[in-house]
């Protein structure tokens, strides 16, 4: 049940709802309750048609390319 | 799929695996790990990794399904209330199908006529609620943290828009008081936790200090199997180095501090108050209950509810399951009466609940 999804910002309403795009689906989610400004072009982690979380893409490319890094070192 | 096929790259799977296998390797004894979170069950079920992990390394299930620890009687108090006239009983959908302890389930109410609707988002209610001006829209208010503030929201927009015919009936449970429980069972030995996604999303990683300060690993993990073979790992090495902390595997999802907005909105409209469980019995202050001044939108306070006897479904285990003492094999009706077409229990109803995972994976 806990169950989020990310999804990439399209539009937003004046209602603060907004479209996203979850690789090719179409939803709509309610901002009211994300704790950052989120804009079109953002992506978003939602849950039961809220959006919770905004994903910034410098943590996650770092946390790859950190991974990546150790698995390439082989430092077991 | 941006944020998801990144974590699933088998090149990367491969690595963790090697990293895995070798610091399982020196370890000097077995190590038992919990993962809380349902959708945690469902992933490891659906990507195979409890057979890629080292037999040394136990991965067992917890009470993570909001729906499969819902108590019998709270589940017997929704077919009660749905069954009321003029009232629209609305749900998430993966509330539908759970028995009740007499059988019967929201899904035969309303085979049986009673008006029971299933909402993605609770904030279809609104509508729902202006569209119905003469019925009573009762709305099961079931989940964690993650989606306890959308019913906050929806609570708070109602209060603000005038609608008065719309009520909550509160189930919602926290995560923590939880895991104080699972630390505190004697028959119970985990030594590290898979603690879930997205509550962390919302109450951030000091909820879960109670883990360490135990003596035990605890990692906010995310769901791809990248995620999950990292959290692993993660826990691997604090036991290894016996230097334990809540470290957050699912940094793209997951801010130390939570989000503070949601939180917020959570605790303007509930209080924390003391919630049975299914299989772990009454937690104090494990459950979410309206605040007084939002009475108005309590459906306890507004509906007298008569004395229900309420018990456990006979012959299901899933009590025990939950606390991850059994696993679902452990039960005479897995598979031979208990199916998902035909669930006896609440774990084989939710595509999140230990059964059902089991049934389809294992
Ligand atoms: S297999 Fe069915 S009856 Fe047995 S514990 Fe699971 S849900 Fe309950």
């Amino acid at each position: 049940m806990c169950i989020g999804f990310p999804g990439k910002i399209i539009s937003i309403d004046q209602d603060n709802y907004a479209i996203i795009d979850i690789s090719g689906t179409r939803r709509e989610v309610c901002l009211d309750i994300i704790d950052e400004e989120a804009s079109i072009g953002d992506y978003v982690i939602t849950h039961a048609g809220y959006a919770i979380h905004k994903i910034d893409p410098t943590t996650a490319q770092d946390k790859l390319k950190c991974l990546q890094e150790i698995i390439d070192n082989e430092i077991y | 799929m941006k944020f998801i096929d990144e974590y699933r790259d088998p090149a990367v799977v491969a690595g963790l695996m090697k990293h895995i296998t070798c610091t399982a390797r020196r370890l000097s004894r077995p190590v038992t790990i919990m993962e809380i979170c349902g959708s945690h069950t469902y992933a490891i079920g659906r990507f195979g990794i409890r057979k890629l992990l080292p037999a040394n390394i136990r991965l067992t299930s917890g009470p993570g399904c909001p729906v499969c620890v819902t108590s019998a009687r709270d589940v017997d108090l929704a077919l009660y209330f749905a069954g009321l006239p003029d009232v629209i009983f609305v749900t998430f959908g993966d509330m539908l199908r759970v028995p009740g302890a007499g059988g019967d389930s929201l899904q035969k109410k309303r085979a049986e006529g009673c008006d029971v609707r299933v909402v993605s988002s609770a904030d279809e209610c609104i509508g729902i609620a202006l569209s119905h001006p003469q019925k009573e829209i009762i709305m099961m208010g079931i989940g964690f943290e993650t989606t306890a503030p959308t019913i906050a929201a929806v609570i708070l927009a109602c209060r603000k828009n005038n609608i008065r015919n719309f009520s909550v009936f509160s189930v919602h449970k926290i995560v923590p008081p939880a895991i104080h429980a699972l630390l505190a069972d004697p028959l119970l030995n985990i030594d590290g936790f898979l603690c879930p996604g997205h509550v962390s999303t919302m109450i951030g990683a000091a909820a879960y200090q109670m883990i360490p300060d135990a003596g035990r690993a605890a990692v906010i993990t995310g769901f791809e199997p990248v995620d999950i073979l990292e959290g692993v790992w993660m826990i691997l090495r604090q036991i290894e180095s016996q230097k334990m902390e809540v470290a957050i595997q699912y940094s793209r999802g997951v801010r130390p501090e939570g989000n503070r907005r949601a939180m917020t909105l959570l605790q303007s409209v509930f209080e924390t108050a003391d919630a049975q469980w299914r299989g772990l019995g009454t937690i104090p202050e494990s459950g979410l209950a309206l605040r007084d001044e939002f009475a108005a939108f309590d459906t306890m306070k507004r509906i007298s509810v008569p004395d229900i006897q309420s018990g456990d479904i006979p012959g299901c285990g899933c009590g025990d399951i939950l606390r991850g003492i059994k696993l679902p094999h452990d039960c005479p009706l897995f598979r031979k009466v208990c199916t998902p077409v035909n669930p006896v229990g609440p774990c084989m109803v939710s595509s999140e609940g230990t059964c059902s995972t089991y049934y389809k994976y294992y």
